[in-house]
């Protein structure tokens, strides 16, 4: 392609000013849990680890992970449960109301999160009197987490057609075991993903688990955002920080490493 | 057991979708759409002045208090002019990096670039916008230590503040669609346009814009949206500024049903925004 030398140089400053752009706050915040300075003035006067080895040891940074953990595994499951069976039916069977559920499916995440924050905590504490903690944590999670499994579980079950379940179906093997051989494992690395990115939304959000988790339930976002003022936490917060930052990398390697289909990570 | 179960299945195509559909539709139908539809009728509702309970009864008033008020009207329109900002402020971004990545780089190269694109997605929301709290601070921030030097200083917390940390995030949602979108564009529409004597920009105007319509579309409904609704990047890095989402946030604990009202804004937005999409026909040729 005939690009000139000069647009070719100047998009290619511009993609590094870009990368520049996503990449200096990130490196920021890794450099400053090593900061002496409990203030983080900048540039760094000197460097050191004692924050890391005070994270560690502290209990709120584990609590804060464990809640998140089991929030993000049982969200998880959940989502892939429903959003698979939904993904079937959506895609395997034709009746009504098929577009409205479609619709339907993804208006959790479309619609801002602290709308559905505020439906669900009203929903849960006022009209159904439940006190608010882990299961409605997981339940709020796991709403918006179905459709991102859904999302990869339909795109595969289209592209893999009916014709290889139809073969095995006509070799004898009946619906469980045609599902056991033929159709999960070849959906397996699209549920993979699917669940990948499902835990990541669940273990990274905040808006809809202030409004569900009760004050006993301190997610790991939560907790960050709760201690985000308090001088005294900030070289924690920091370390809680780069820790996550360079976290991010592991699902893209996975979901790089897994196929080709989901190299977006399935965020597509 | 198993294959009597699996044998009656499969002669009853309509029980197995129903086996398939409830668990879904009833959670997605009762737990969410039910949440929703409970929250929308609350709106309706007012709030005992005295004691503070919630007052059943039907009627306009937070509609009315809502419409007339000057200042729910400037939230409104500063939540639009700052979520119009960020979709513009990444589109500028992301076109030029997304043609880059798709049409420039080598292919090596090329899945290197994407994996770095999508990589801050997995970090945290919360310290990505913590991260432009340290960029930020005035004075003593990364931005007036780095850019100083060269007369461009912090704009401290406040709306430009909120413009960069809502387009920080959502970056990688424009450059995606964008660079999906170049990828399928055959180079030699390219070649035809400079060959019939279109210069670099009037190629892109004429030829590639059309052309990434659609995916410069797709990624505004990530860039718009989820700026609309957002409230704790305000909270972080905006000063005093509030947006619709702080608003609805601090009447949550002490109106229910007023902050229920403000609520259908942006969701009437979104609706809106989604109709028109979909009347371009952007989305169908995705």
């Amino acid at each position: 392609m005939t690009i000139s030398r000069q647009a070719r140089y100047a998009l290619m400053s511009l993609m590094g000013i870009g990368l520049a752009f996503i990449y200096i706050p990130l490196t920021v915040v890794v450099i400053n849990s090593f900061n002496v300075s409990k203030t983080f003035s900048w540039p760094p006067t000197s460097f050191t680890t004692l924050w890391w080895a005070k994270a560690i040891e502290n209990t709120g940074v584990r609590e804060a992970l464990k809640w998140s953990v089991l929030a993000g595994l049982s969200a998880t499951a959940i989502a892939l449960l429903l959003g698979t069976t939904l993904a079937f039916a959506v895609s395997r069977y034709s009746f009504f109301g098929r577009e409205i559920i479609s619709l339907l499916v993804v208006l959790p995440i479309s619609l801002p999160g602290v709308v559905t924050g505020i439906a669900l905590n009203n929903a849960f504490t006022k009209q159904l009197g439940m006190s608010t903690g882990l299961l409605t944590v997981v339940i709020g999670h796991a709403t918006f987490c179905i459709v991102i499994v859904y999302n990869n579980a339909i795109a595969r079950l289209r592209r893999m057609g009916t014709s290889l379940q139809e073969a095995s179906m006509d070799l004898g093997a009946n619906g469980i075991t045609t599902f056991r051989l033929i159709t999960l494992p070849n959906l397996a690395s699209a549920l993979f993903a699917g669940g990948l990115l499902a835990f990541g939304l669940s273990f990274d959000e905040i808006v809809v688990t202030t409004f569900t988790a009760g004050p006993g339930i301190q997610t790991l976002p939560i907790w960050i955002y709760n201690n985000l003022f308090r001088p005294n936490q900030a070289p924690i917060v920091n370390v809680v920080a780069a820790t996550l930052v360079v976290l991010s990398i592991v699902p893209i390697y996975l979901s790089q490493r897994l196929s080709q289909d989901s190299t977006s990570g399935g965020r597509f | 057991m198993l294959d009597s179960v699996a044998t009656a299945m499969h002669r009853r195509p309509r029980l197995r979708l129903a086996a398939l559909l409830t668990a879904p539709v009833l959670w997605l139908v009762v737990a969410y759409l039910g949440a929703l539809a409970t929250l929308l009728v609350t709106a309706f509702f007012t709030i005992d002045s005295f004691t503070g309970n919630v007052v059943r009864k039907f009627n306009l008033d937070n509609f009315h208090d809502m419409l007339t008020d000057a200042a729910y009207k400037n939230v409104v329109l500063r939540t639009l002019g700052i979520a119009i900002s960020v979709t513009l402020l990444c589109s500028v971004l992301a076109i030029p990096m997304a043609f880059y990545m798709a049409k420039i780089a080598k292919p090596k190269s090329q899945k290197i670039l994407v994996a770095l694109v999508l990589t801050p997605l997995w970090a945290s929301y919360l310290v990505k916008i913590y991260a432009w709290r340290t960029m930020l601070e005035p004075g003593s921030g990364v931005v007036d230590w780095l850019l100083g030097p060269i007369g461009i200083h912090s704009p401290g917390f406040g709306g430009p503040a909120i413009i960069i940390g809502l387009s920080y995030l959502w970056l990688p949602y424009m450059i995606l669609p964008i660079y999906a979108g170049l990828e399928r564009l055959p180079n030699n529409l390219l070649d035809a346009s400079g060959d019939l004597g279109a210069h670099n920009f009037y190629t892109f105007r004429k030829v590639i814009l059309p052309l990434i319509f659609p995916s410069l579309v797709a990624g505004s409904m990530f860039t718009f949206s989820l700026s609309l609704g957002d409230y704790i990047t305000a909270q972080i890095i905006g000063g005093k500024l509030q947006m619709l989402g702080n608003v609805v946030y601090q009447n949550f604990s002490i109106n229910l049903p007023f902050a229920a009202t403000i609520a259908t804004i942006p969701v009437s937005i979104m609706a809106l925004y989604l109709y028109l999409v979909r009347r371009t026909g952007a989305l169908a040729s995705m």
